[in-house]
This record gives structure tokens, sequence and C-alpha cells, in this order.
């Protein structure tokens, strides 16, 4: 039980009152911006990022995460009683938790969100403690080439399963990873595609991209589809104690929604969009009353519920024992390790064992603190809702303006982080997805460091990659997860040619 | 779950011909940035020593994914483009994005001048005017308390010092007792 020695070391850091109170500051923020359109975890954690300069990493990596796990509870919030999902995990909440709501069972749906949520990022913590130990090992055979080809495997299934397109994902991928590009090369000190400007020779700070994307754009997106009005806010109803019934149709998807989102969240794929879609259908195939799906289920809001929050720690997996962000948010945790001078992999286990399994105990901590600041408190979340659009959307563009002004105040960062914005919102206009471009920029300049030592190392022999064993399953599997959809296509339309394809739900 | 809709498949939009302005310059956009990609590569002085995986290898792959994206895009562009119908009936309120790209730009022009406080205000002012507000003093007082909220929740406890205007000095002398350096 040795995974289980270190966590109980991991608590011993967790439970110091500081750290206690990093936590505290973590989840209550992250719930605060996840109830709020328009602001997201990655965003946060980006104009945060500064405060790694000022506190030491263990106190910097249990707020990210309290933001981050909270961000996921407080979506739920959103989506229930404004029908707007304040996350993108959270649409599938938005079907069956907002005609709860109407229907006079707020008090139901968020209590069955919330109680899901604990118990699905509890056992999904669970899993990060034994999961990645296991990980660690199996990474520690893992070279250059290996790495290489499985940040290969990352870029195509960040961009070709979780999209709508696999051309517009890859073209934001694409973009993302010319971003990275910039400034001097680390290998040979030479400037690539600085154009002159002196202040791009450190290349672009991730801040400013993440910013400009989820704050300028979607504000200037926003703004060109709003219309004045206000959404309508369920008024909280029903008690938030569920009923006997309620728990009897609750604990099971919550369950098997944990087991959908956690090992989907922590295969190199990611994300908790495909977990939530996956639980929705399996709870309504599965319901002893389907008839009720699409009129207020509960098994639909616990189900998709439990997944996303599952995913949410599965993700964290590839993130802290191979270095592998498969989402926007873990990108930017990333950048703040390498801020830091911490590469995350395999290595992190040992030689920052006090921050890694502090981080994993807070996160056990930071679950039973966001089941306490939804359920008595969620009141409070509800008011919040409240504030109104164009004092909150100016509010964000005021934090994202300060928050990269003050990182260097130079102008030339803002007129960039403007331009990225104007991109952002044409991105978001044309139905391009924007997280791909924060994954390239983080993992592309990992990818190219990887791929030239593999090429060292086999002095310039390109085969290497398909050579070692290790490296070409993961080829193989990359190009499945490229083909393998389209393939599925021609092989539904060839089976039965008639059937109209899916529901378009 | 719905009633049998036969033949058309629902995944295949109903054929459109014609190019679609918007999808055509977005396309556009990719391939002069592949363009620009391969060019500022070989831009890059390489040492003969390293030559094999020097530092243009990345670049030159990133120069050529995003070309052949950039004509899978245009491809899709010319053939009607990829929005769906809904989304192509929209259009986008021009004056509300005018107003936050006014606000963004004043922003910019302000800030090194006047200090944050001052072009915050008039950045919040413009967003909420182009989110259909007209309360203008109120959204300006309100602006100004959500700059110094930045100012001295955000840039004093993480110790980024932002460039300090008029306001800023004046509020620091009352509350701390003596100006920043």
């Amino acid at each position: 039980m040795h995974a289980f020695e270190q966590l109980l070391h991991g608590f011993a850091v967790a439970l110091t009152p500081i750290n206690l109170m990093w936590c505290l500051v973590g989840t209550t923020l992250g719930t605060a911006i996840g109830v709020l359109p328009g602001l997201g975890p990655a965003l946060t954690i980006a104009l945060l990022l500064p405060i790694t300069f000022k506190v030491e990493p263990t106190a910097a990596f249990i707020l990210f995460a309290g933001i981050y796990y909270g961000a996921m509870y407080g979506g739920s919030t959103t989506s229930i009683l404004l029908n707007t999902p304040g996350e993108s995990a959270t649409i599938v909440t938005a079907l069956e938790g907002n005609k709860m709501a109407r229907s006079g069972r707020a008090g139901a749906a968020l209590a069955t969100s919330a109680i899901g949520s604990f118990v699905a990022g509890t056992i999904g913590t669970l899993g990060i403690t034994f999961l990645a130990p296991v990980v660690v090992d199996w990474a520690l055979k893992f070279g250059p080439a290996d790495y290489f080809s499985l940040m290969l495997l990352a870029f195509v299934t960040v961009t070709a399963v979780l999209g709508s397109s696999a051309v517009r994902g890859m073209a934001a991928l694409f973009f993302g990873v010319w971003l990275g590009l910039i400034g001097v090369d680390l290998q040979t000190g030479q400037a690539r595609f600085t154009f002159g400007v002196p202040e791009l020779l450190d290349g672009i700070n991730v801040i400013i991209v993440a910013v400009g994307l989820f704050a300028v754009g979607e504000t200037l997106y926003v703004a060109s589809r709003y219309k004045s009005g206000t959404d309508e806010i369920i008024p909280l109803k029903g008690s938030l104690w569920m009923t006997r019934e309620e728990w009897a149709r609750s604990w099971k998807p919550w369950l098997r929604g944990t087991a959908l989102g956690f090992p989907i969240g922590a295969m190199p794929a990611g994300g908790a969009e495909i977990p939530t879609f996956l639980s929705y259908f399996l709870e309504k195939k599965l319901s002893t009353k389907p008839e009720e799906f699409g009129r207020g289920a509960i098994e639909g809001v616990a189900g998709p519920e439990a997944a996303n929050n599952a995913s949410a720690a599965g993700v964290l997996v590839p993130m802290l024992t191979l270095g592998l962000p498969t989402s926007a948010t873990a990108a930017i945790m990333l950048s703040a390790f390498q801020s830091y001078g911490i590469n995350p992999g395999p290595l992190l286990f040992e030689s920052q064992a006090q921050l890694v399994w502090g981080l994993i105990a807070s996160l056990f901590i930071g679950n039973v603190m966001l089941l306490v600041l939804n359920l008595p408190m969620i009141g409070l979340w509800v008011k919040m809702l409240r504030i109104p659009a164009p004092l909150l959307y100016a509010g964000i563009l005021v934090f994202a303006t300060i928050g990269t002004y003050g990182i260097t105040q130079s102008p030339v960062d803002l007129v960039l982080l403007y331009l990225i914005g104007g991109l952002g919102y044409l991105m978001r206009r044309y139905d391009f997805p924007t997280a791909p471009v924060i994954i390239g920029m983080i993992l592309g300049p990992l990818a190219e460091q990887n791929f030239r030592q593999a090429m060292t190392i086999s002095a310039g022999d390109w085969t290497v990659f398909f050579t070692r064993p290790i490296s070409a399953t993961i080829l193989v599997l990359a190009l499945l997860a490229l083909a393998g959809p389209k393939l599925h296509g021609l092989w539904q339309s060839y089976r039965m040619p008639a059937e109209p394809a899916g529901g378009d739900a | 779950m719905t009633a049998p809709q036969v033949t058309e498949p629902a995944a295949q939009p109903s054929v459109r011909s014609g190019l679609a302005v918007g999808e055509f310059c977005i396309a556009l956009g990719a391939l002069v940035l592949a363009a620009v990609i391969l060019w500022q590569t070989f831009e890059i002085p390489v040492s003969p020593l390293y030559a094999k995986v020097g530092p243009t290898v990345m670049p030159f792959f990133t120069a050529f994914g995003m070309g052949l994206l950039g004509i899978l895009l245009m491809v899709s562009a010319l053939r009607g483009g990829w929005q769906t119908e809904e989304e192509k009936e929209t259009t986008p309120d021009r004056i509300a994005l005018l107003w936050v790209a006014a606000g963004l730009i004043l922003n910019v022009l302000l800030i090194s001048q006047t200090g944050f406080a001052l072009a915050s205000i008039v950045l919040f002012v413009c967003t909420a005017r182009g989110f259909g507000s007209r309360a203008i003093v109120r959204d300006a007082l309100i602006g100004l308390a959500f700059a110094l909220v930045a100012y001295f929740g955000f840039a004093k406890t993480l110790g980024i010092n932002i460039g300090a205007g008029i306001i800023e000095n004046l509020l620091e002398r009352v509350f701390f007792g003596s100006t920043p350096t």
C-alpha cells in the first residue's frame, strides 16, 4: 500500500491551515466562475498564473485544482437554473436539469448533481491515487520517441474526437503549435517568427492567448449575439433533501457516470463532453421510466454530472504522470509547472512527492468543501446569477485587461491580447474550437523537443518512431482515432443505408 | 425515437451550392498564414551542425499542415461552407461589436497615458453600452470599483505593479499614506 502511505503524507501537507485556506479560496472562486457564464477555469487559472512568482508550488496547485474542481460544481447550477450551461461539460445537465427546475424540482436537481459530483470526484480522486503510480511505472520506460508519438496521439484525439469537425479542430491546433514556436529556439538560440519585434523573442505568453480567446473573444461573440432582455432564472423551489425515490434513482447513475467519466478523462483523449453525453444516453437506455427523459428525469442529471466530475479527475492522471495536458485547463496548469521550473512526468512523483500527494489529498478535501459550498450555501450562488450581463462582461474585460497588462505593463501585450481576442471571435463565429489552440501552444514545443531528442538519439533515423514497440503502438492508436469515426460512418451507411444517422439532440 | 424520416441522411445538409463568403475568407486566412509560416521558416538561419533536426523541421511541418488544412477549408467554403443554416441566418449585432471594440481600442490608447483606472472606466462603460446598458454614470462608478478591486485585490496580492495614474496615486496616498514608486 505504497500509494496509501504517500497519500497520508499528502494529507499532512494539505491539512496545514495555510493550504486549507488556499483550498477554500480555490473551491469558492471555482464555484463562482463556474456559476457565472463567460468565465471558465482555464481563463481564471491563466489570470492567476502570476501568483506562481509569489507562493510556493504546493499552495498554487492546491488553489488551481480547487478552481478546476469548483468550476465543475458551479457550472451545473447555471445549467439547471438558467438553461445556459456555465461550462461546456455541463451542456447535458441542462437538458434534464432545467426541465426538473421548471417543474418545481430545482432542489432535487441541484442536490443530485452536487452529491453526484461529490461521489464521482471522490472516487475519481481515489482513481488518481491508485492509477497514477501504475502509469508512472509504465511511463518510466518511455523514451523521447515514445513521448513524441504520445503527443501526436493527444493532438489527434483532442481535435478529431472532441470537436464537431476534425479539420477545424486541427486548424486550431496547428495555429496553437505555431504560436508556441514563436520566439527563441531553446536548442539553437535562433529567433523564429519574431518579425523583428523584440517583445516576441521570449515567445508569446500563454496568459495572453488564453485570456484573449476565452475572455476577449468570448465577450465579443456574446456581444454580437446578445439580445437585451434577461434570461429567465428559475426560482429555487423544492426541497434540497432528496426523497427516498430520488436517492434510489440517483445512486446507480452516479456510479455508472463515474465509471464512464474517469477512464475517458484519464485517456490521452481527455475532455469531459464525451463521457457526459455517453452517460446521458446510457441512463436513458437503462431507465425504467424512459418516458420521463426530456421532461426532467433525475437520472439524466445524476449520471452526466458524475461523469463530468470523474473525467475532470481523470484528466489529472496524464497531466501529472506524463506531462500531457488534454484540456485547456490542464494545459494552463502545465505552464504553471513550467513557470516553477518543474517538469511534470513520471519523475514528478519522486522529485516532488510532497507537491503531488499534497495536491491529491487537497482534492479529497476540496470535494468535501464543494459539497458544503454547493448545497447549504446554494442561495448565495443563485444570487450571483442575477448579475446583469452588461456589468458581468464589462467586468470580465476589465479584469482580463488588468491581469494581462500587469504582467509586463507593455501596450504591445495589450494589442496582442485584443488581436487574439478578435481572432477568438472569428473562431467562435465560424465554429472552430478554441481549446486546441492552448493545447497546441503548450504541447507543440514539448513535442518538438522530444522529436529532436529522439532524432538525435537515433542519429537522424526517421524509422525510430515505427520500430520502437511502444511508439509504434501509440501511432497505430492515433491513426485509428483519426480514421476510426470515418470508417465507422462508412460501415454504418453500408449496413443500413436508409436509416437516418443518429438523433439530432 | 422519432417518426422514421426516410431517404435523406440527417448528417448531410441539403445540398448547398455556391461560395460562402465568410468561410472563404477564413480559409484564405489559413492559407495566407501557411504561406507566411513557410516564408518565415526560410528566414531562420540554420547552422550546419543542426542540419538534420534543426530549428526548421517543426516549422516546416506546421506550415505544411496549415496549408493542407487551409485547402480543405477552402474546398468546403467553395461548396457552400460548413456553418449550419441557423448559424448563417443570424446576423451579428455590428453596433454592439463596435461599442466593445471601441472600448478595447480606447483602453490601449489611454492606459499608458492616464493610468489603468481611467482606461478601465472607459472600457467598462463602452462594453456595458455594447450589451445594451444606458446608465453611463452608474456604469462608470461600477467600472471604477471594478478597476480598484482588480488593482488592490489582484495586482497588489499577486505582486504585479500596474502603471499607476492620477486616480491610483491619489487613492494610494489616502489609504497607504505614500505614493508608490
